[in-house]
């Protein structure tokens, strides 16, 4: 009797959420729900209703207000449209050319190279996230200026870098995103197990067979989580066109353009990415992948 | 543009004013009617109140002399270094800032909001005669007669080329706008609708049948034939530069040959072979001045702070600093280093500051003092220039 008594005055706390399941979930889940309703959602709900406002044309101050004007010129101003379609075209290209870049490279580092060539290897791969992403896009307009170290380094081949422009960007943004396709995508390829190789070469699969039958359909899941790290990042950003993309414009850099002298349609405008990434997402999951990340 | 009939007698006037070479900077405002908010100035000089919050371009406000001006006046300054215009007119509206270093296209703009407040000049001894003329009583800051701004300095958008490819300086900006140019693909333009300007400049003295008297006074037509004109320039662009230190890397790494560009951008560069010339349209240029917030709670000390940055020496630092013509021309003469910065900047030039047109916010109403017809706001520049690059 006494030492139970002494049992529930030692942990008070613990004891009384132990008796109150309803409190403790509340207490458990308050901070994050805080934070994913509170801070996450209101301010990106507060930023979308802008796309419905006013600005007054001279001031440019917004004011509350309910037009579709702003949603009418994203879908008709062909400079936006053509601006979609481009950005859409680089997230897609960046995506696709970190996937093929990542798989050969998570198949050598996870069954091929010795441990101390993949630790290398890994260490290489995030080492680049070490920088500021900001110092690694002008290194790479540096690298691609007219007597950088891209046309220095080809000159005596007789190449010429193609200057500032759309390839480029998709260079510079696969080099900031790889590491979030080759991780992923390198765990994943660790983990399958080593008998499943033996037994593909058992039953006659020469090396590409077994990529083709066996790696690729198991790392699957892998390459979808990176790709909507890859496909997304690329979709909003606007720095990378800036300094390395010469006269291209992105989506973002339109939303930068007009977020202090038209905030509405700005607002708007930030619906395209949007609807690409959840157009993205819906497709993803019809493939079944999501379920298995 | 094109089925537009000419009117023999307005192309004749307009020719006239060109050969004349009266394509004055300088307007005078008086002509121009403008509705602004009603807001009472200053009367008379209190007690400071300790703090001063100022909205700044990077360099006007440095410990160099804000420490003598806290120490004078008990005032500290805390400043807020914005890289645009634009953003500088989001700052101001905020309404926690006193003070801003605004240029001509955020000025207008800021004063028809009744985001600044009109100003006491007798309150500021140090605004005299020595304050260059050309930048008085200029409609991006003297609204109806009344005074909004304190001038700080001023610099021209020059036409930057690099004399190894050119061979020499191009006397006409249709090396950036026109198809044959030769320096396809290394052109380079300032990235912001104010650059709109820059293509009316050009369009008045070529295509003077559009009737473009002021180029921030644009009707729809005028505005339709600008945009066309930018739409042009795109397609043998090779970058927009809103960054100078990507604009100073695209000069010295050779993927710019010819554009845009401030005479403190070339000294920056560094590079003997980049030059700067003011082609024969003339061109645009950002005149800067203090504007006082209509919310501020320190006036006696923004009041106090106008009035500092308006000594020769003290605006003479700041010109040097950021690399512009002074406001004040009496520093010039106050040393042999001031007047060599005074002379690379034009500062005592009124003859080529008359050639440069200073940003001003486009509005409703004509700045060029036409009253028939109604000009594009910024907002329609800003949508405009959203379609120019594609």
């Amino acid at each position: 009797m006494s030492t139970k008594s002494d049992f529930k005055d030692s942990r008070p706390i613990s004891s009384f959420f132990l008796r109150k399941p309803k409190v403790r979930l509340i207490s458990l889940l308050s901070l994050p729900m805080t934070w994913i309703v509170g801070v996450y959602i209101v301010s990106l709900f507060l930023l979308l209703i802008t796309a419905f406002w006013n600005v007054d044309p001279f001031t440019s101050r917004v004011s509350p207000g309910f037009n579709l004007e702003n949603f009418i010129m994203v879908f008709t101003v062909p400079a936006y449209i053509a601006t979609s379609i481009r950005t859409l075209f680089i997230a897609l290209s960046v995506t696709a050319i970190c996937v093929l870049l990542a798989v050969p490279l998570g198949i050598y580092m996870a069954k091929i190279a010795k441990p101390w060539l993949r630790n290398i290897l890994a260490v290489a791969i995030t080492l680049p996230l070490w920088a500021g992403y900001l110092v690694k896009i002008i290194a790479m307009r540096l690298v691609f200026t007219e007597e950088g170290f891209f046309n220095w380094l080809m000159a005596p081949l007789g190449i010429r870098g193609p200057g500032f422009s759309i390839p480029i960007v998709i260079l510079t943004l696969t080099y900031l995103w790889f590491p979030y396709m080759a991780l992923p995508v390198y765990t994943a390829i660790r983990q399958i197990p080593p008998n499943l190789f033996d037994a593909s070469s058992d039953m006659g699969a020469k090396g590409f067979t077994t990529v083709y039958r066996v790696v690729i359909p198991l790392i699957v899941p892998a390459i979808i989580a990176g790709s909507v790290f890859t496909f997304s990042l690329s979709l909003g950003d606007y720095l990378a066109a800036r300094f390395t993309g010469g006269a291209t414009q992105m989506i973002g850099s339109i939303i930068a353009a007009n977020i202090n002298l038209n905030p509405p349609v700005a607002a708007a405008y930030s619906m395209i990415p949007i609807a690409f990434v959840v157009i993205y997402l819906m497709v993803a999951r019809r493939t079944g992948s999501l379920e298995r990340m | 543009m094109k089925g537009k009939k000419l009117a023999i007698l307005s192309a004749l006037s307009a020719s006239v004013l060109i050969i004349s070479g009266c394509s004055s900077g300088s307007d005078d405002s008086s002509g121009v009617a403008i509705e602004v908010p009603d807001i009472p100035m200053h009367e008379a000089m209190g007690e400071f109140e300790g703090e001063l919050n100022i909205v700044n371009w990077s360099g006007f406000v440095e410990p160099a002399w804000t420490d003598k001006f806290t120490a004078d006046t008990g005032c500290k300054v805390n400043p807020r270094v914005a890289g645009t215009s634009d953003e500088m007119v989001t700052l101001m509206r905020t309404g926690q800032y006193d003070i801003v270093s605004a240029s001509g296209d955020a000025a207008l703009r800021l004063i028809v909001g009744g985001d600044v407040q009109p100003l006491n000049l007798d309150l500021i001894p140090n605004f005299s005669d020595d304050i260059a003329a050309g930048m008085k009583g200029n409609i991006y800051d003297t609204v109806n007669g009344k005074p909004y701004g304190v001038p700080i300095g001023r610099g021209a958008n020059l036409l930057q080329y690099n004399e190894e490819v050119t061979g020499g300086a191009p006397e006409s900006w249709d090396v950036v706008w026109e198809l044959n140019t030769p320096y396809k693909g290394k052109i380079t333009a300032y990235d912001a609708p104010i650059y709109i300007a820059d293509a009316a400049v050009y369009l008045m003295y070529h295509k003077p049948e559009l009737g473009i008297k002021n180029p921030y006074a644009l009707d729809e037509t005028q505005l339709a034939a600008a945009i066309d004109l930018l739409k042009q320039q795109n397609q043998v662009i090779g970058e927009y530069w809103s960054d100078p230190v990507a604009q100073i890397t695209s000069f010295v790494g050779g993927n710019t040959v010819v554009g845009t560009s401030w005479e403190v951008l070339r000294k920056f560069a560094a590079k003997d072979n980049l030059k700067t010339t003011l082609p024969v349209e003339g061109s645009t240029g950002w005149f800067d001045s203090w504007l006082v917030s209509s919310t501020t709670k320190n006036i006696n000390c923004a009041y106090a702070w106008m009035d500092y940055t308006s000594k020769p020496e003290v605006n003479g630092a700041i010109a040097v600093n950021f690399g512009m013509a002074p406001a004040n021309v009496a520093y010039c003469a106050s040393s042999p280093e001031a007047q060599a910065h005074c002379d690379t900047f034009f500062a005592e030039d009124e003859e080529f500051f008359k050639r440069i047109w200073p940003w001003t916010t486009p509005i409703e109403t004509c700045v060029d003092g036409r009253k028939d017809v109604k000009c594009t706001s910024f907002q329609e520049w800003t949508n405009a220039w959203a379609t120019v690059k594609g």
